[in-house]
């Protein structure tokens, strides 16, 4: 099975830059479980799998990945929480000041995770998170940039192969 | 109390989380799952309890990890601790880039590349096939991304093959997740000398 980022990377199979690939699929797969994990837990505390893909959406929107924010729109608009879909935008509030707080946190992760600091914590504490869903936002920005990295990298390896 | 390290070192300093990790004695057993405690391995990091908040990433991300830093073939293990220690420059976690300088030095022996990027940071002056992995490895992990097809090439050009140059976009990834959780968790503490 293809994996979400195969298909978005685009790399053609039968390229070199495709058959090295073939060698890392187990990392592609365990990637894709790390997708799951984080954007559809079984589990998922205070962020709903709505809140997961606004989030996710706003912070490829930061990046500038058409193709992955147009995968998590999708994921959102299958969602029930319809009040939500103002934070897939960069600059979007919803209002409430719990998940206003973790979209600004996702935006400090994304832009200037160097910035961080034990501040930022204690003011999400200050919101209303808990420290279980302190670490599932960390965890969810954390894995969203990690994706947004590889697609960029592996996009960069293939136009440079085309050329 | 100890000092927060705020400077780029190879002593590694200790982690210390912002928010309260799990206890071992009242974990859940998908928790100790995730953290791979069993009779005979209890020794659990403070960072791996933090993470056992999210017992569903932390079992994923562990063998992920593993595999992109430690998996056979393709890019040599000193060289995916570069590609490590230049995501945690760009993103200052001083405590990975102290563990994976120090693994980088273990591996290769070139302190002389540690102390050149502690230094100068991205303004860092390496050996060719060494700038090449460094440039391309920090613009990644910049946003936005700063990394150019002009960037990608010079890793070809330098002599790196298609699976290395695969394995440097996941080492420098899987550490723009690993910084984003250990920086912005936790602080690095100084070790207090020995008595």
């Amino acid at each position: 099975m293809t994996t979400l980022i195969e298909t978005i990377a685009g790399v053609p199979v039968a390229s070199r830059l495709g058959q090295a690939l073939l060698a890392r699929a187990e990392i592609l797969r365990l990637s894709e479980a790390a997708h799951d994990a984080v954007l559809l837990p079984r589990e998922p505390g205070g962020l709903s799998h709505g809140l997961r893909a606004a989030l996710a959406a706003r912070m490829c929107r930061h990046v500038g990945d058409e193709a992955l924010t147009a995968h998590y729109e999708s994921y959102l608009a299958h969602a029930s929480d319809l009040d939500l879909a103002t934070l897939a935008r960069p600059d979007g509030v919803c209002g409430d000041p719990l998940h206003d707080a973790m979209a600004r946190h996702t935006d400090l992760l994304t832009l200037s995770p160097r910035e961080a600091t034990r501040q930022d914590i204690v003011s999400l504490k200050a919101a209303g998170a808990s420290e279980a869903d302190i670490v599932r936002l960390s965890e969810l920005a954390a894995f969203v940039n990690y994706q947004l990295r590889v697609l960029a990298g592996l996009k960069l390896l293939k136009e440079v192969e085309a050329r | 109390m100890s000092e927060i390290v705020h400077s780029f070192t190879v002593t590694i300093p200790i982690w210390s989380p912002y928010v309260t990790p799990v206890e071992l004695a009242s974990a859940t057993s998908e928790q100790l799952a995730a953290m791979k405690v069993t009779p005979s391995n209890k020794g659990v990091s403070p960072y791996v309890l933090t993470l056992a908040h999210d017992p569903e990433s932390l079992a994923v991300r562990s063998p992920l990890f593993n595999l992109i830093m430690y998996g056979k073939d393709g890019l040599s293990p000193a060289e995916r601790e570069l590609g490590a220690l230049s995501a945690s420059v760009v993103n200052r976690c001083i405590y990975c880039a102290a563990v994976h300088a120090s693994r980088f030095i273990s591996y290769s022996g070139r302190n002389d590349v540690v102390e050149e990027i502690f230094a100068d940071e991205r303004d860092a002056t390496l050996e060719a096939r060494q700038q090449a992995l460094f440039n391309f490895a920090t613009k990644l992990s910049t946003t936005p991304i700063e990394a150019s097809a002009d960037d990608a090439r010079a890793l070809g050009e330098a002599g790196l093959s298609e699976l290395e140059q695969i394995d440097l976009v996941l080492s420098a990834a899987i550490f723009g997740w690993a910084n984003r959780l250990m920086h912005t968790l936790g602080e690095p503490l100084a070790r207090q000398e020995a008595p």
